[in-house]
C-alpha cells in the first residue's frame, strides 16, 4: 500500500515559484488497479515521478506499507518494489534489450524466459532480443519494452506514465491487452497516468488530477461516465 | 611462463592453452615458442628485429596468434613484424600486449605491424592492450600498423585497450586498391592519469573501395584521449569514420576527424560525438535496482561491448 499525505511539490520558473503538486493526499490499496487522469500540465506525471522517487517533494510525506520513503533515492524505493515506467523510454548505445530486461529482473535470466516478458507485450521476442535499445527502434517498439522490463520486475508497485503516448493505434490495442492480462493476475498495486477511456476502462478507481490537486477520485463506474460527458478524459484535440 | 605471463596472455589473445594453428609467444623480449603449419610460416628476421608471417594463397580458416607478455619491469623494445597474407586466403591474427609492471622503471612495447594482403584475401585482425601492477614504472604500448591491401579483399581490425596502460600513442596508416574493404572498430577505456593517441589514416586509392573506422572510448579520472581519423578518397570510392565518447570526472578528449575528397566520386562522412552518460539512462537504471555507480557501470560496459 502506498500512502501519500499532504504532499507539495514546488520549482522555480522564470524567477517565480510556481507549485506543480498541492497539499495532494491520496491513498493506493494493496492490488488495486488506478488510473490517474486530467488536463495537461495538471501534475500527474510528477505525482509519478514522486512516488518513484525521481523528484523529491518541497514538503509532505510518502509510505510504503506504513514505512516512510520520502527521502528515500530511486534505488532504495525500486529495491522495496517501486517499479516506474517512463513516458519516454531511455534510449541506450550498447545495452541490448536482453540486458535491459536481465538487469530489471536482477538475476541471470535464460534468454527464453526473457523472451516470455516481450511476448507478454507483443513482440515478436527473438526478432529484438539481441537488438540494442538505440535510435533504432520505434517509439512504440521502445515502448513495449519500457512496460516489458517493468513486468520483468514483478514488483508490489508498478508506475506507468502514460503508455499510450507515442504508440501507434495498432500497438494500442495490443497495449490495452497487455494491461487487462496484468489487471486479470493482478501484478501488485498498478497506478497509470492516461488520457485514453480504454486504458481508465480497466482500472477500479480513477483519480482526476487537476492544478496539483485532487479534483475528484472514486470506483470507475461512478467517475468515468461524468468524465466522458465533461470531455475531461480525451485528448485536448479532441475537446476543440 | 609462469602464472603471470599466462594470465597475461589470457587477458590479451583468449588464450588459456597452447592455441591451435600458428603461434609466436614472445615474452620478455624473446621467443617463448614458436610453431608454423603447413600453410602459415613463422620466421624471425635475420637482423632479429622481429618475426615475418607468411599465409599461403587459399588458406581458409585457420589462425595466427602471437601475443607479447613483459613482465619484467624496465624492458624496453621495438619490435617489427610482417604479415603476408595470400591471395584467397581467410585467417584470423591475434596480436595483443600485456605489460605487468610492479618495478619501479619503465616498460614499453612499440610493435610495428606491416600488412601485405593480397587480393580476395579475408582477414580478421584483433590486437588487444592490457597492463596492469602497481609499480611505479609506466606501462607503455605505441603499435604502429601499415597496411597495403590489394583488389576486393577485406580486412577487419578490432583493436581494444581497456585497462591499464599508462601511456599509448597508435598510428595506423591503411592502402586499399580497388573493392577492397577496412573496417576498423576500436574500443578504448582509458583511467587514472592515462593519456592515450588513435590516429587512422585511411587512403582509399582504388574504385570501389570502402572504409569504415568506429571508435568507442570512455575517457575516466584526469586521463585524456585524442582520436584522429583522416580518411583520403582518392577515387570513387566510400569512407565513414565514427567516433563516439563517453566523458568521465576530470577527463579530456579531443576528436578530430578528417575526410578529404580527391576524386568527385568519393562519398564521405565523418561523425564524432563527445558528452557525459545522460543522467536519465543512469535514472531508468537506477529504477530497476541499480545504484548510481552499478548504473554507470552498466552503461559503460554496454557501450565498450
Amino acid at each position: 500500500m502506498i500512502r501519500i499525505e499532504d504532499l507539495t511539490f514546488k520549482v522555480e520558473e522564470d524567477g517565480q515559484e510556481k507549485e506543480i503538486i498541492s497539499g495532494l493526499s491520496l491513498t493506493l490499496p494493496d492490488n488495486a488497479f488506478v488510473a490517474v487522469t486530467g488536463p495537461n500540465g495538471g501534475g500527474k506525471s510528477t505525482l509519478a515521478r514522486l512516488i518513484a522517487g525521481i523528484e523529491h517533494p518541497t514538503s509532505g510525506h510518502i509510505y510504503m506499507d506504513d514505512v516512510e520513503i520520502t527521502d528515500l533515492s530511486v534505488t532504495e524505493r525500486a529495491k522495496l518494489g517501486i517499479s516506474f515506467a517512463f513516458q519516454q523510454p531511455v534510449r541506450f548505445k550498447g545495452l541490448n534489450v536482453l540486458d535491459l530486461i536481465r538487469i530489471a529482473a536482477g538475476k541471470e535470466l535464460s534468454v527464453a524466459d526473457a523472451c516470455l516478458y516481450l511476448s507478454e507485450v507483443g513482440l515478436c521476442a527473438r526478432d529484438y532480443i539481441n537488438r540494442e535499445v538505440n535510435a533504432s527502434l520505434s517509439g512504440g517498439e521502445l515502448k513495449r519494452i519500457e512496460i516489458a522490463t517493468v513486468l520483468a520486475r514483478n514488483t508490489k508497485m508498478s508506475v506507468f506514465d502514460e503508455p499510450e503516448a507515442g504508440i501507434d493505434l495498432w500497438s494500442f490495442q495490443n497495449l490495452i491487452e497487455v494491461f487487462r492480462k496484468m489487471r486479470q493476475e493482478t501484478h501488485g498495486t498498478i497506478l497509470i497516468i492516461s488520457h485514453q477511456e480504454r486504458i481508465l476502462d480497466i482500472a477500479d478507481e480513477i483519480v482526476v488530477v487537476s492544478n496539483g490537486k485532487i479534483r475528484t477520485q472514486g470506483k470507475k463506474a461512478d467517475i468515468l461516465p461524468e468524465l466522458l460527458s465533461s470531455g475531461d478524459a480525451v485528448g485536448t484535440c479532441a475537446k476543440f | 611462463m609462469d602464472s603471470i605471463e599466462k594470465r597475461i596472455i589470457a587477458e590479451v589473445a583468449d588464450l588459456h592453452e597452447v592455441p591451435e594453428g600458428a603461434y609466436n609467444f614472445r615474452v620478455n623480449g624473446q621467443t617463448d615458442s614458436r610453431v608454423s603449419t603447413e600453410n602459415i610460416e613463422i620466421s624471425p628476421k635475420e637482423d632479429g628485429s622481429g618475426i615475418v608471417i607468411r599465409i599461403a594463397p587459399f588458406t581458409k580458416k585457420e589462425s595466427v596468434h602471437i601475443p607479447v607478455v613483459l613482465s619484467m619491469s624496465g624492458i624496453k623494445e621495438t619490435v617489427y613484424n610482417d604479415f603476408y597474407v595470400g591471395e584467397g586466403a581467410d585467417v584470423v591474427i591475434v596480436a595483443g600486449c600485456g605489460i605487468h609492471n610492479c618495478g619501479n622503471q619503465d616498460s614499453e612495447h612499440d610493435g610495428i605491424h606491416r600488412f601485405f594482403i593480397e587480393k580476395d584475401a579475408h582477414v580478421k585482425y584483433v590486437e588487444k592492450h592490457y597492463g596492469e601492477g602497481d609499480g611505479d614504472g609506466k606501462r607503455i604500448l605505441n603499435p604502429g600498423t601499415e597496411v597495403t591491401m590489394g583488389e576486393n579483399s577485406f580486412l577487419e581490425m578490432e583493436m581494444v585497450q581497456i585497462k591499464g596502460v599508462d601511456s599509448t600513442v597508435r598510428k595506423s596508416t591503411a592502402h586499399l586498391a580497388a573493392g577492397a574493404e577496412l573496417i576498423v572498430r576500436e574500443r578504448l577505456m582509458t583511467h587514472g592519469d592515462q593519456v592515450a593517441v588513435s590516429e587512422y589514416e585511411v587512403n582509399l586509392d582504388g574504385e570501389g573501395a570502402s572504409t569504415n573506422v568506429i571508435s568507442r572510448s570512455v575517457a575516466r579520472d584526469r586521463s585524456r584521449q585524442t582520436f584522429i581519423s583522416k580518411i583520403y578518397g582518392n577515387a570513387k570510392s566510400s569512407g565513414h569514420s565514427e567516433c563516439d565518447a563517453i566523458i568521465m570526472d576530470d577527463a579530456r578528449i579531443n576528436a578530430i576527424p578528417e575526410v578529404a575528397a580527391n576524386s568527385p566520386d568519393a562519398a564521405l562522412i565523418h561523425e564524432a560525438a563527445i558528452g557525459k552518460i545522460a543522467g536519465e539512462q543512469i535514472t531508468k537504471l537506477m529504477t530497476l535496482g541499480l545504484t548510481r555507480e552499478e548504473a554507470e557501470e552498466q552503461i559503460v560496459n554496454g557501450f565498450l561491448k
